[in-house]
């Protein structure tokens, strides 16, 4: 069953259906298999975040319709079907790294010690095990992120929705975070909708990248990348960043990117469901 | 620099320029020979200060009572108010013109009329003015707290389908803690400070308000000064009291952890 399936969807804020209104995103068409991890790519403003909170169920479409794992958005957030990261780490002050990471098991009655239990195996994961009592304040961004990525997997989830994550990340640490988050995946299997401003990170991250035009946000292109499985790309590293291959993919998104700018109709423009595959 | 240096930096500084303060003074008023109902000097002070030590404790005791009984009755009274007013819009909307008012009316002027309300022989005028006067800031600050709550939270917990309570509990309770402590910090000054100056309007003949008034109307004034004192001295106490309640490793954490 697929992860994330959107049809025709549309979000219009203001003064609904016209006049007025600030439109974000128009008409999208969206699939998300399960296990895929997908990036949304596209310039400030195009409606990526709010697409995202779409699916989260943190705002409502004003058209069209959405489904998650096959249930509407409010039914999957009641379910916990999906871990959801923020461009800011968004961790509570007040509270231990152990503590929030425990956050969403304890919102859902987990006992102390399967809380901890899961705690200690997701930090261990994310690589912070000596920081589980720390305070927030204490880690740097990069730490804090992973934190956050750490708090966004505490339920199992099979659809991990992240906004941004590593957007205010020095580049070293990015890559870094990109390699751990493959790793993650790998073990994990969850669906992953990826929003992103970097060509060469949604490439490397990525089965599909899905190319946005500015607003009024819609998809321009909906690109494989056909790279292998999120496995052998974290065992590749720093080979895969320098593959020719790597690059042709990069190529392929930044002209799409452009085409979909200049509101040229891009070659990969694609009618809803049935999108030109780039790549081999 | 070392935490150790660091502290006796934080500590001697101000000690010093206490000190150096002090010396000024006496020099100042033993050189100019100025009279002892203008400025005594520090250790005229001082020696009444050391021959009155049980009345001036005695007095500033009774002062403290009162203003400890108004911060509690107000906090508390605040604690309530601020809690009904972040789940009930209407009610702070309501609220607002009499707290406004509260706010810019130096509440000891109504001292008067509280002595004729509820009798010039009992206490309770003076921890009624305290009360109010810690009201205004406790409630402001902890409704301000309670209605910030930073969007990536909400978010968050809407995310994982927290229920109204446990989004109280979890992020907006924590969260406005650090407010409340600053309004209680401001409340604890403006409690020893009504409670005192409200004994100015009338009441019972203890506490330090009164007795800086007798001291003065029978020409003692380094006592008077004593009395000062002991004043100084209580309102650091609330103060500090109120400050090390916020350092308890529950209440919170530090306050820059915050944002
Ligand atoms: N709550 C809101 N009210 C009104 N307009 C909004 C709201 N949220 C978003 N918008 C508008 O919708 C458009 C898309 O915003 P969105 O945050 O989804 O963009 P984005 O693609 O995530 O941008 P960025 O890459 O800068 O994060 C913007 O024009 C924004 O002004
Ligand atoms: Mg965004």
């Amino acid at each position: 069953m697929s992860a994330v399936v959107a049809t025709g969807v549309g979000r219009v804020f203001g003064p609904a259906g016209g006049a007025g209104g600030t439109v974000a995103l128009s008409d999208v068409d969206l699939t998300v298999a399960a296990g895929e991890l997908v990036s949304l790519i596209g310039p400030s403003g195009c409606g990526k975040s709010t697409l995202l909170r779409l699916v989260a169920d943190l705002d409502t479409p004003t058209s069209g319709s959405l489904t998650v794992f096959g249930k509407t958005p409010a039914r999957a957030r009641a379910d916990q079907d999906y871990g959801i990261a923020f461009q800011q780490a968004g961790l509570l002050p007040w509270r231990s790294v152990q503590a929030n990471v425990e956050l969403p098991l304890q919102l859902h009655g987990a006992s102390r010690a399967e809380r901890a239990a899961r705690a200690a195996e997701l930090l261990a994961l994310v690589g912070l095990t000596d920081f589980a009592g720390h305070r927030p304040d204490q880690l740097s961004g990069g730490m804090q992120q992973r934190v956050a990525i750490a708090r966004a997997l505490a339920r199992w989830p099979r659809l991990l929705l992240m906004d941004e994550p590593f957007g205010a990340l020095d580049e070293m640490t990015r890559e870094r975070l990109q390699d751990e988050l493959l790793k993650i995946r790998a073990e994990t299997g969850a669906a992953v909708v990826f929003v992103t401003h970097s060509i060469p990170e949604a490439v490397y991250l990525s089965d599909r990248v899905v190319v946005m035009t500015p607003r009024p946000g819609r998809v321009v292109a909906d690109l494989e990348i056909a790279l292998g499985s999120p496995a052998e790309r974290a065992a590749r590293g720093i080979a895969l960043r320098e593959d020719p291959a790597f690059f042709e993919r990069v190529s392929t998104v930044r002209e799409a990117l452009h085409a979909g700018e200049a509101g040229l109709p891009a070659r990969d423009r694609g009618a809803a469901g049935a999108p030109d595959r780039a790549g081999r | 620099m070392s935490r150790v240096r660091e502290g006796a930096l934080a500590v001697g500084a101000p000690a010093v320029v206490g000190v150096a303060a002090v010396v000024l003074w006496q020099a100042t008023v033993t050189g100019l020979g100025i009279a002892a109902y203008v400025v005594p000097a520090p250790a005229d002070i001082a020696t009444e200060l050391a021959a009155n030590l049980q009345v001036v404790a005695t007095a500033a005791f009774g002062t403290a009572r009162n203003a400890a009984l108004g911060l509690l009755v107000g906090t508390v009274a605040a604690l309530v108010a601020a809690g009904v007013s972040a789940a009930w819009r209407l009610a702070a909307d309501a609220a607002n013109p009499l707290v406004t008012a509260t706010a810019v009316v130096p509440i000891v002027c109504l001292a008067p009329v509280f002595y004729t309300m509820f009798g010039t022989d009992a206490q309770t005028a003076r921890v009624v003015v305290a009360a109010i006067a810690v009201f205004v800031p406790v409630y402001v600050n902890t409704l301000r707290g309670l209605r910030t709550v930073a969007p990536v939270h909400r978010d968050l917990l809407r995310a994982h389908a927290a229920t109204p309570w446990q989004a109280t509990r979890h992020v907006t309770l924590p969260g406005a803690l650090p407010f409340f402590f600053t309004g209680l910090r401001v409340a604890s000054s403006l409690a020893v400070i009504s409670a005192l100056v409200a004994e100015y309007f009338g009441g019972p003949v203890d506490g330090l308000g009164k007795a800086i008034t007798s001291a003065v109307a029978s020409s003692r004034y380094a006592l008077a000064w004593a009395y000062v004192v002991g004043a100084v001295v209580t309102g650091l106490v609330f103060y500090a009291v109120t400050t090390l309640l916020e350092r308890l490793p529950d209440a919170g954490g530090s306050p820059s952890a915050r944002r």
